[in-house]
């Protein structure tokens, strides 16, 4: 008896799925309408809002200190970042200049920042594509940098330190010698990083050669950080628009030209290093001096409109402002790296394995509060 | 500091010179450098599209990033702002569009140009009623299609979500 079967006797028809918005792998609440024949990708549509909490809205009643503390609601791991971001516009439209202390430090954080947000994407990168060790590694480094935080700052998560004029209070006596300490344990550490994923073989053949996005579409979708670095696009808001003390230190932007998934991955792996080298070109020369200047109780900004771009470690966040010349802002604008990034999710997954889409979504690195703003 | 820099664009072409070479494409732009950083550009809707894409094309401004898409509310207009960049020349450009239809705001999608317009858009659509012609996917992003409004205008009300101080 024949028992092959014959291939026009075989039927597929494309079907949708959810993905989320309750899954591991989407970070977050964050539905992927997924349309699928058989194992290969058709169309991925983001469904998002599920977690907006509009805070440009609610930016329009509040005062500008106050919003410096919705900020960390959105990229919750960049959160120091994000607050300098509105801390710089509002410095630039009330052209205050702040003293050299506070930019080395707002520096010195902003990368221990980066460090800490790419030490658990590198767990969590791990642990979508099943190497579940990387992920008790990622955080057990990143739990040095939230009790250094903690000691400083008091909080671990949302750290509304910065304020416009400064910072809210000085740093911890023991700040330096703990960040020391930590740049020693993980310069150690890092390199295991390495070992342990980067050189794995089944790592590798999950991500080469998956998820391409070319240059040209990068700087389209408005691609930024490690996206848009993997892809050769040099989009490194600190090394084209220096802001704090990022024009005194001496690092290099990693560019990867291959553009694929394994790109993204070795760039941020690597921009690791850099941030460890920016914090130990300044951690031995903070000057000494003030950590704020005075700015009046009720801060109104001049009538106009204020740009500030900064470099999250997800990308460039940007943030407008629009001032009639009251206590309150006419209108907050966040231009957020993730939303513009994962607006490409769909353009470079189809025609790939829907196992290839979770590798691919886990370097684009996305917190969906920093898409639902 | 100059060593740094060595591989990055510090000098940019100056807002004179950009505004000699726009000024010629189209006669009814206006531009002012007044309560910004940036030089800005108003256009009217109908030359919007044509505006955007010699912005990119051209090879002396080449406008290749939005980077910021913001949907406005100015009380009796709406409008679009765009914040362009130049990733080659490294300068930056705003173009403000406005309209005081407020019952059926309508402008041309830049979407064609630059692919990241499309959630853009739909975000400005979704919060500001605005619609843009020619869009590929013109619906809600964030909230559920059947909200009532358009809740990042000033005049939207909704007594039970929101706190006014």
């Amino acid at each position: 008896m024949d028992t092959t079967i014959k291939n026009s006797n075989l039927k597929s028809e494309e079907y949708f799925i959810n993905m989320g918005p309750q899954h591991p792998a989407t970070h977050g609440v964050l539905r992927l309408l997924l349309t699928i024949d058989g194992e290969i990708i058709k169309k991925v549509e983001p469904d998002l809002g599920y977690i907006h909490r509009s805070i440009e809205k609610m930016c329009e009643r509040d005062s500008y200190q106050q919003i410096v503390h919705l900020t960390d609601r959105m990229d919750y791991l960049s959160s120091h970042i994000n607050n300098e971001a509105v801390c710089l516009t509002v410095e630039k439209a009330l052209e205050l200049e702040v003293p050299e202390r506070v930019k080395v430090i707002r520096t010195i954080i902003g990368e221990l920042t980066r460090i800490a947000s790419h030490t658990l994407w590198w767990g969590v990168m791990g642990m979508d594509v099943g190497a579940l060790t990387t992920y008790f590694y990622g955080f057990r480094d990143r739990e040095m940098i939230n009790d250094i935080f903690e000691e400083t700052c008091g909080a671990r998560l949302t750290m509304n330190y910065n304020i416009p004029g400064g910072l809210m209070f000085d740093i911890h006596p023991n700040f330096v010698k703990r960040v020391k300490d930590f740049i020693a344990h993980f310069k150690t550490k890092l390199p295991e990083y390495d070992t342990l994923l980067s050189g794995n073989v089944i790592f590798q053949k999950r991500t080469k050669g998956v998820g391409i996005l070319t240059k040209e579409d990068a700087i389209s979708f408005g691609a930024s950080g490690p996206v848009g670095r993997g892809s050769g696009y040099s989009c490194d808001v600190r090394k084209h628009h220096p802001y704090s003390a990022l024009d005194k230190v001496k690092f290099k932007e990693i560019l990867k030209t291959e553009g694929d998934t394994f790109a993204r991955y070795q760039v941020r792996v690597e921009e690791m290093w850099e941030s460890l080298s920016i914090i130990e070109q300044l951690i031995d020369n903070i000057p000494e001096g003030d950590y704020k200047v005075a700015t009046n109780a009720v801060i109104k900004l001049p009538k106009g409109e204020f740009y500030q771009k900064v470099e999250t470690a997800r990308g460039e966040l940007g943030v407008y402002v629009v001032s009639t010349g009251t206590k309150n802002p006419y209108r907050v604008k966040f231009r957020s790296p993730g939303f513009s990034n994962i607006s490409l999710l769909n353009h470079i997954t189809v025609g790939g394995k829907i196992g290839d889409l979770v590798a691919t979504m886990a370097t684009l690195d996305i917190v969906v509060p920093d898409i639902d703003r | 500091m100059k060593d740094l820099m060595k591989d990055y664009k510090t000098e940019v072409m100056k807002n004179e010179a950009l505004q000699n070479i726009i000024s010629s494409w189209i006669p009814e732009l206006e531009f002012t450098e007044e309560g910004s950083e940036f030089l800005t550009i108003s256009v009217k809707p109908e030359n919007l599209h044509q505006l955007m894409n010699q912005l990119k094309s051209n090879k002396e401004t080449n406008f290749d990033y939005l980077f910021c898409l913001t949907g406005m509310d100015w009380g009796k207009e709406l409008g679009v702002v765009y914040h362009l960049e130049s990733t080659t020349h490294r300068h930056i450009i705003v173009v403000k569009v406005k309209t005081t239809d407020r019952d059926n705001p309508e402008f041309d999608t830049v979407c064609d140009i630059w692919k990241t317009a499309e959630f853009h858009e739909r975000e400005v659509f979704d919060f500001f009623g605005i619609k843009f012609n020619n869009h590929p996917n013109l619906k809600r992003l964030f909230l559920t299609e059947d909200w009532d409004g358009y809740p990042l205008r000033k005049d939207y009300v909704d007594e039970i979500n929101m706190v006014i101080k």
